[in-house]
């Protein structure tokens, strides 16, 4: 009952997009949010539709696939939208009665905040679709390296990560046994109120949470006996390396916020 | 009651590329009293069956019957039904959540909504049944406990329903030879003195030649044999054919026999051999 749930949203085909090394993914996805930042015209947000179009196809990633990440944050979407359509004082009245009072202003501002709302939703999508969960920890690991001398635990908070997306399936399987298990026992998790749910939740909850630490013991006593110590001078397997087309991509970012700004001179 | 199961198929993930045929077109029944051992290698759909016995996986086709009723109609209570079939599941221990071995017994009489004075009668009855001491351990935590010991009191909490039929998914995988022989007579003296109809999957052949009255072979979602543990096991070429093996004893017979010894072709059991090997050394007059 549980098998239909998606983990994550990576979309597995292979494209140029998903071949780009994860590092470069992140930050470019990074210097998109600030392009999306810098744009204050409705040109300037055609132009950033374009592009994103553009990448769900060289992704080989349907357009509705990505459209199916805004659909969480459709309320936090509207909510803004409303909110900046009817607070932000101005001038020109478009609308007036009651306590509602709409300028050109506020409908300006409100199309602008919603509409940035959307494209940082779409861009960042677009990177967890074409970047496995693992590869996407690796490049956070790097990316945060320096701050090592910081005494940051970049790699223990990559490992963890890690471990965390490894091990959602397994506690997945584990909840339907133990579901099932006391079901059998007689346990219903589907009828009564809320709090005679929450109550039910108790021989669910109690058993998942003894294996998790079961299996977490388990994992630590796995990881020492293969000499696991940390980061500190380990090797891996998959050696990111920044080929050409990276250096394109960062061509084409380094375009895009270039006609951005442009747009913002010229309009 | 009477189990009758009817072209049953089983496919996880009908539809999608996943989909993956569990169960293809089984059928069998299965009368009171029975002793049966359900055998097959990893994989063969013997969880998957058991699933379904009690209602907690719905099949895909076919129809299991309890007492002539489909256990899949519309009108069917499938909560009271689970309480007259008891499932224990492979390593039932991990499902233990209370904080006393008696409270956690006490679960599924709870849920039958029977009175405190009734509810405590079953705890007893089912720590009784799987041997473990009331005063010593009912108010302790089942945390506590070995693992054989946690088997049991999982195993307690199913009986404490008062199933007429009991299933269990390898119910001695992962315990050492004492706590194996204790879940194993628990279970005879189930079948033999209360008359409960026991349906059990196990690797074990030896397991399943002391106490089974039938076996029910799978491999591969199908039923590929069923009867006696003698008719099977003297086929032993077909079991290992499917990846299984056959009871020590009658492994021994079998090389006996083929070093040209006096045996009849299917014995299984230790105590019969033994009978048969001491004849043996008689006639040769060694004593």
């Amino acid at each position: 009952m549980l098998k239909n749930i998606t983990l994550g949203q990576y979309y597995p085909v292979d494209s140029l997009i998903h071949r780009l090394d994860p590092r470069i993914k992140l930050i470019l996805t990074i210097a998109f949010i600030v392009a999306v930042f810098m744009v204050h015209t409705l040109a300037g947000y055609a132009v950033i539709f374009a592009f994103v179009f553009w990448l769900s196809r060289l992704a080989k990633v349907p357009f509705r696939m990505l459209l199916r990440g805004l659909k969480p944050l459709r309320f936090i979407v509207i909510l803004t939208f409303l909110l900046n359509l009817f607070f932000t004082p101005g001038e020109k009245v478009l609308v007036e009665f009651w306590i509602i009072r709409i300028t050109e202003e506020s409908l300006l501002q409100a199309v602008h905040y919603s509409l940035r709302l959307i494209f940082l939703v779409l861009g960042t999508s677009l990177l967890t679709l074409t970047t496995s969960p693992v590869s996407l920890s690796d490049a956070i690991e790097i990316l945060l390296t320096p701050l090592k001398k910081i005494r940051f635990p970049a790699h223990e908070l990559a490992m963890m990560m890690t471990i965390a997306l490894r091990f959602i399936p397994t506690l997945l399987e584990e909840t339907d046994k133990i579901m099932k298990a006391q079901m059998a026992r007689g346990a219903d998790f589907e009828s009564g109120n809320l709090f005679n749910r929450a109550r039910a939740m108790v021989p669910l909850l109690v058993p998942l949470f003894v294996s998790a630490f079961r299996r977490a013991g388990d994992l630590a006593m796995a990881m020492e006996s293969r000499c696991y110590h940390g980061g500190e001078g380990r090797t891996r397997l998959r050696v990111l390396k920044i080929q050409n087309n990276d250096w394109a991509a960062c061509g084409i970012m380094v375009l895009l916020i270039g006609l951005i700004v442009l747009e913002g001179i010229l309009l | 009651m009477s189990i009758e199961v009817r072209h049953l198929t089983h496919t996880y993930s009908e539809g999608s590329a996943l989909s993956a045929v569990a169960l293809d077109d089984v059928s069998f029944s299965i009368q009171d009293g029975e002793f049966i051992g359900l055998i097959g290698h990893t994989g063969s759909g013997k969880s998957t069956l058991v699933q379904h016995l009690n209602g907690l996986l719905k099949p895909t086709s076919g129809q299991i019957l309890i007492d002539g009723e489909d256990l899949n109609g519309e009108k069917v209570d499938r909560r009271a039904l689970r309480r007259r079939i008891g499932l224990v599941f492979q390593y039932p221990e991990y499902q233990l959540f209370e904080e006393t071995v008696a409270k956690d017994i006490a679960f599924g009489p709870k849920n039958q909504g029977l009175s405190a004075g009734e509810i405590d009668a079953r705890v007893r009855y089912a720590m009784d049944c799987v041997h473990l001491d009331y005063e010593k351990y009912a108010e302790k935590s089942p945390f506590e406990l070995s693992g054989g010991q946690m088997r049991r009191v999982a195993i307690a909490g199913v009986l404490a329903m008062k199933p007429s039929t009991l299933i269990l998914d390898e119910p001695t995988a992962g315990l050492d030879p004492r706590g194996r022989d204790r879940i194993l007579s628990m279970l005879e003296d189930l079948h033999r003195k209360e008359n409960t109809t026991v349906i059990m999957v196990s690797h074990s052949m030896d397991d399943m030649a002391r106490l089974a009255t039938r076996l029910i072979v799978m491999a591969n979602g199908k039923i590929v044999a069923s009867g006696t543990p003698r008719e099977i096991f003297s086929q032993r070429e077909m079991m290992t054919s499917i990846g299984l093996g056959i009871p020590d004893a009658a492994r021994l017979c079998g090389a006996l026999r083929e070093k040209g010894y006096d045996l009849p072709a299917d014995l299984y059991r230790p105590e019969e051999l033994k009978q048969h090997l001491l004849r043996l050394w008689k006639e040769a007059g060694k004593c």
